[in-house]
C-alpha cells in the first residue's frame, strides 16, 4: 500500500502577524512559518496504518524554513521517501499547492493520499478536496481515525456535537486529518540527527506557478472590536482576589 | 447567470444545523447587494419538512434515496448539476464538515472560485473571512459568476435565517447518482459515561497553553475546588490529555455555563463556535493579543502557573 502525505507550512500564530504595506497581505519579512498542525498529525496517522498494515510512506512538502527538519523528523517516525519540491512559491495559494501536487501523485498513484482537513490561513478552500477533484478521486474530511480493508477504508468521520459516522470510501482516495489516532509522536532531536545520516530528501524543482483559481483579497486587518475584555490590573495575588469576588458576585461560589 | 443566492442546507438525523439558518440571514444580507432571491438547497429522502422554517424566498428540493444522510460524493455530484443549470450568484455552505468536504471539489469542477472561512459580508456585497486563528480579517469582492463560500458561524444570528412561514418548495428530479464510492456505514453516538460538560453551570477549560498532561491537575484542583467540571480545547484533546467527552468546540460540545473560565486558550474560531454564547467568559491567557479577549468579558495576561495555585487556595478559603 502506498502512502502519500502532502503538507504545507503556515504562519505560526504565536508571533505578531502584521499587515504588510499593500494592506491586502501579510507582512512575510516577520513571519515565521510552522508546519500546519492538521498536517503533522496527517503524518502520524500515514505512520499508524504503515505500522498497522505495512506499505510505503511519502512525505511531500513546498520548500520552506523549517521544511527539511520536518522531513527527516517524518523519516525518524518511519516516513519511506522525503520529496521536496523547490522553486518560486510566492504567494502560492492552495490551487496552485493541489495543481503541483496533482502532477507529482498523478505518477506515483498512491492508494491513499492522507493530509490536513485545513490550515488556518486557507482562502481559496482547503488543500484536500482541492487535490482530490484534480485527481479525479473521492474525498472525506474531518477524519480521526482510518481502517483499511483491500482497496476500502472505513473512517471514521466527526461532526459537531461529538457525533461520529463511519463512512466507507473505496481506494484510492484522499483523507482530510482532524485528528490522527494517537497523537503525533514526540522524536528527540538525537534520532533525527541519526536519520539525516542516511535519509535522502528528493528535490524536485517545479517549473513555474500557476496561481489561477486563487481568491482575490482587497483589504486584510485584524479583527475590530466592539467590546475588549475588563483586564485584571495587578500581581497574581491581586488577580486571584479579583476572580474570587467574581466568582462570588456570580454565584458560583 | 443569476443573481441569486443559494444556501445549502446543511443536516444530519432529520435536524437542521444551527449554520444553516446563520448561512440564510449571512444569504439575506448579501442579495441586497446583489438583488437576487434567497434559494435554500435540501438534498435528503422525505426531507421536505426540513424546509418549513427556513427564511428562504423559495427551496430547490432533490429527493434520492443516497442523499438521506450527507456523503460528500452523492452531494457533490447532486449540487454541482444544480450550479450548473441555474448559475446563482454565490453558493453557501457550512465551513464545517459538510461544506468543506464539498467546497473544493465542486470549485475544480465547475472552475469556480471559492471563498474560505467567511464570517460576514458587507453592505456593499463584499466577503470578509475570518483566517489566521480570528487574529486576521481578510476582505475582497465577491469573484464571479458563481463564488462558492463556506461561513463559519458567528457573523449573523441564527433566529434572523428562520421564519414561521413555509417558503415554496419546487421539487427538481435527482441526477443520476450511481458509481458513487463514498457511503455512510453507521453513526457513533457521542460517549455519555462521562460528565455532561453542556450542564454544568461553570466551567475551567484548558487549552494548548497549559503545556502538558501533568499541569492539568492545576485545573482539576480549581475546579474541584469550586465543584465545578475541567472542559479542554482541541489541541489539549488531541494530545490525549483529556477525553473527547470534554471537548468544547466545533467538533466538541456546545456549551453555555454562568462562568467560562479559558485557560490558556486563545480563542480561535473553532473554540469560540462551541462556547462563545457563555455567560461571562473569564479569559487568562500570556498573550494580551489572543483574540479571547475580544469575547470575555474579563481578563488577564498574568502567568496561570502562577495564578492557579494561589486562586484555589483563596477559592478554599472563601467558602
Amino acid at each position: 500500500m502506498k502512502i502519500a502525505v502532502p503538507v504545507k507550512f503556515v504562519p505560526d500564530l504565536v508571533e505578531e502577524l502584521t499587515i504588510d504595506p499593500s494592506g491586502a497581505a501579510l507582512d512575510a519579512t516577520w513571519l515565521r512559518l510552522i508546519i500546519n498542525e492538521f498536517d503533522d498529525h496527517a503524518v502520524e496517522q500515514a505512520i499508524l496504518l504503515k505500522e498497522r498494515g505495512g506499505g510505503q510512506v511519502t512525505v511531500m512538502t513546498i520548500q520552506s524554513e523549517g521544511a527539511d527538519d520536518f522531513l527527516f523528523a517524518a523519516a525518524a517516525k518511519g516516513a519511506d521517501q522525503l520529496i521536496k519540491l523547490t522553486g518560486d512559491f510566492n504567494n502560492a495559494n492552495n490551487h496552485a499547492l493541489a495543481r503541483i501536487y496533482a502532477d507529482l501523485l498523478k505518477e506515483s498513484k498512491p492508494d491513499l493520499i492522507i493530509t490536513g482537513v485545513q490550515a488556518h490561513n486557507d482562502l481559496d478552500g482547503s488543500l484536500g478536496p482541492l487535490l482530490a477533484e484534480y485527481l479525479g478521486l473521492p474525498y472525506v474530511g474531518y477524519i480521526a481515525g482510518l481502517t483499511v480493508t483491500g482497496d476500502k477504508v472505513v473512517a471514521r468521520k466527526e461532526y459537531s456535537g461529538g457525533l461520529v459516522a463511519e463512512v466507507e470510501v473505496t481506494l484510492p482516495a484522499v483523507f482530510g486529518i482532524q485528528a490522527s489516532e494517537q497523537p503525533p509522536r514526540y522524536i528527540a532531536y538525537s534520532k533525527i540527527r541519526q536519520v539525516m545520516g542516511t535519509a535522502k530528501i528528493e528535490e524536485k524543482p517545479i517549473a513555474s506557478l500557476d496561481l489561477s483559481g486563487g481568491t482575490p483579497i482587497s483589504r486584510m486587518f485584524q479583527p475590530e472590536v466592539s467590546e475588549r475584555a475588563t483586564m485584571l490590573e495587578g500581581g497574581t495575588e491581586e488577580v486571584a482576589d479579583k476572580l474570587v469576588a467574581i466568582f462570588k458576585e456570580l454565584g458560583t461560589l | 447567470m443569476s443573481q441569486d443566492i443559494f444556501v445549502v442546507i446543511e443536516h444530519l438525523r432529520g435536524l437542521v444545523s444551527e449554520t444553516s439558518y446563520v448561512m440564510l440571514a449571512g444569504a439575506r444580507q448579501l442579495s441586497k447587494s446583489t438583488g437576487g432571491n434567497v434559494t435554500a438547497v435540501l438534498l435528503g429522502q422525505n426531507a421536505q419538512d426540513l424546509a418549513k422554517n427556513l427564511a428562504a424566498d423559495k427551496v430547490l428540493y432533490v429527493d434520492h434515496a443516497v442523499l438521506a444522510e450527507f456523503t460528500s460524493n452523492a452531494y457533490q455530484v447532486a449540487l454541482a448539476g444544480l450550479i450548473k443549470e441555474y448559475s446563482p450568484r454565490a453558493v453557501l455552505l457550512g465551513h464545517s464538515s459538510i461544506g468543506m468536504d464539498v467546497a473544493g471539489g465542486l470549485s475544480v469542477k465547475l472552475g469556480l472560485p471559492v471563498v474560505g472561512s467567511c464570517r460576514t459580508f458587507t453592505a456593499d456585497g463584499k466577503f470578509v473571512s475570518q483566517i489566521c486563528g480570528g487574529k486576521i480579517m481578510a476582505e475582497g469582492d465577491l469573484p464571479g459568476p458563481t463564488a462558492l463560500v463556506t461561513m463559519v458561524p458567528g457573523g449573523y444570528k441564527a433566529e434572523q435565517g428562520k421564519s414561521n412561514q413555509a417558503p415554496a418548495l419546487t421539487n427538481i428530479p435527482a441526477p443520476a447518482l450511481d458509481g458513487l464510492r463514498v457511503t455512510l456505514k453507521k453513526y457513533i453516538e457521542p460517549d455519555t459515561s462521562d460528565v455532561d460538560i453542556s450542564k454544568e453551570a461553570m466551567l475551567v477549560s484548558v487549552g494548548r497553553g497549559i503545556q502538558n498532561k501533568d499541569n492539568i491537575e492545576l485545573a482539576n484542583e480549581l475546579a474541584s475546588a469550586l465543584g465545578c467540571a475541567v472542559s479542554a480545547s482541541r489541541p489539549v484533546v488531541d494530545q490525549g490529555w483529556m477525553p473527547t467527552t470534554r471537548l468544547v468546540g466545533k467538533s466538541g460540545k456546545t456549551v453555555k455555563p454562568k462562568i467560562y473560565l479559558a485557560l490558556g486558550i486563545s480563542g480561535a474560531p473553532e473554540h469560540v463556535e462551541g462556547m462563545g454564547d457563555s455567560q461571562v467568559i473569564i479569559a487568562i491567557n500570556t498573550d494580551p493579543k489572543a483574540p479571547i479577549f475580544n469575547i470575555a468579558k474579563y481578563g488577564t495576561t498574568v502567568d496561570m502557573f502562577d495564578l492557579l495555585p494561589v486562586l484555589t487556595d483563596k477559592v478554599k478559603k472563601a467558602k
